[in-house]
């Protein structure tokens, strides 16, 4: 068998190219591994842990680990699914997600990959942190109660917007997004709903005001539609430029 | 005539939402109604679980000292007990509150809410104390099962049920699944 530039993921082989990582190839050869902080658009930040993977024997992170000729991945494994479902239910104590009282709901990636997982109980007891909303700007509301940390919108406000609107402070469990200005406050930065960061947050904390009930539940995203199918239909394509 | 199973059903800090949904199973009841009878239910007025319940059905999550009592009470009396809904399963809307302190929460309630007549704490001694927070039931006893959504449908109720008397391990598949 010819090895040069393949790997295997839970022993199909699979091509990669020069520069992939382990979710390159994968996202490329239309296989999921779940995730969160990684999204195909922007550098991989691997902080979410979620699309651990096991390669040689070894956990982890697909978003960050690179290809290498001749790996043996495992990715759909009962085991590997059981970690994620613990991250997962971590995610959802650490903050507050009362998905019914949420506008992201049927469209958050957190809850759609927590579906994915069959994920039926947060398991842990409950944090309840006391965490501040912010809803002083017009058009945009930031709710910190559903913030999974992942990034996404300070990368997109420094790479793509230009305007650094968004990062984060603290460490450990006292991690939390702060917004660059004197204020503190989203009304004083030049963040407009058209930014990609103020669409790129995958859970409700980034939401543009006014559209939060423009389909009803059970007609949104992964009421239609597993995470799994709906990553596959967008994320080969977005990926082109980073490796070009 | 093998005997029939004994489900209890009570609502703690819920909306009672997730027993309407229950009873959207509409004439798959009737079905029901040949394997399982009620015992202990806001359904059937039985104010106590008998000795040995087969499935506790618990929507709601804890916000007084009552609903730990009654919890307790299920747990002891069901062998396999079900948290139902969002509430039960991680405090829902009702947990809201836990950002505000409790007297905060009286004051705004019945002291200086708009339209308050007569302002006063209520303090009646047969008023179960209220919990300092809301909190879901798994963190008060074992629960065996947790149906989702706000409420779960029918047909995880159907699902479940269904799984359980004919002796299957339960399960919810992907489109059964919601946490809204
Ligand atoms: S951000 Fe997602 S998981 Fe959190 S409350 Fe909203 S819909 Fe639920
Ligand atoms: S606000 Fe959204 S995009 Fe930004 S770090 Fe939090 S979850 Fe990620
Ligand atoms: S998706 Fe890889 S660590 Fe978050």
């Amino acid at each position: 068998m010819n090895i040069r530039n393949t790997i295997t993921i839970d022993g199909t082989p699979v091509p990669f190219q020069d520069g992939d990582t382990i979710m390159d190839a994968a996202t490329r050869a239309g296989i999921y591994i779940p995730h969160l902080c990684h999204n195909p658009e922007f550098k991989p930040h691997g902080s979410c842990k979620l699309c651990t993977v096991n390669v040689n024997g070894r956990n982890c992170s697909a978003c960050t680990f690179p290809a290498a000729d001749g790996q043996q991945v495992l990715n759909s494994t009962e085991e590997l699914n059981a970690t994620r479902r613990t991250i997962t239910q971590m995610l959802f104590v650490e903050g507050n997600h009362f998905c019914p009282s949420c506008e992201k709901s049927g469209n958050c990636q957190l809850q759609g990959v927590a579906y994915f997982l069959n994920m039926l109980d947060p398991h842990f007891p409950l944090f309840y942190p006391e965490r501040e909303t912010d809803s002083s700007h017009p058009d945009i509301l930031l709710d910190r109660d559903r913030c999974i940390l992942c990034e996404l919108c300070v990368r997109a406000s420094r790479e793509i917007d230009g305007k650094n609107v968004f990062g984060l402070s603290g460490r450990g469990i006292h991690t939390h997004l702060v917004v660059n200005a004197d204020s503190g406050l989203l009304k004083d930065t030049d963040l407009t709903p058209a930014d990609k960061a103020a669409q790129v947050c995958p859970v409700g904390a980034i939401i543009v005001k006014r559209h939060g009930f423009e389909s009803p539940i059970g007609a949104r995203q992964f009421d239609q539609q597993n995470v799994s199918e709906w990553s596959l239909s967008w994320e080969p394509a977005a990926m082109g430029d980073e490796h070009g | 005539m093998a005997e029939k199973i004994k489900v209890a059903t009570t609502s703690l800090a819920g909306c009672f939402g997730c027993h309407m949904s229950f009873l959207d199973i509409d004439e798959r009841i009737l079905e029901l109604a040949q394997v399982a009878e009620f015992d202990r239910s806001p359904l059937t007025d039985i104010k106590h679980c008998s000795a040995a319940v087969d499935i506790g059905l618990v929507e709601g999550g804890l916000c007084n000292a009552e609903n730990v009592h009654t919890l307790r009470e299920f747990r002891k009396s069901c062998k396999i007990l079900v948290a139902v809904g969002a509430c039960a399963i991680n405090g829902g809307i009702p947990a809201l509150r836990n950002r505000v302190p409790l007297e905060e929460c009286l004051a705004e309630s019945y002291l200086h809410g708009v339209g308050v007549e007569n302002p006063q704490i209520p303090s009646d001694p047969e008023l179960p104390l209220l919990l300092n927070k809301v909190r879901p039931i798994h963190e008060v006893v074992k629960v065996d099962y947790f149906l989702p959504g706000c409420p779960p449908s029918a047909d995880v109720f159907w699902k479940f049920l269904t799984d359980l008397t004919s002796g299957h391990e339960p399960s919810l598949p992907y489109p059964l699944v919601h946490y809204d």
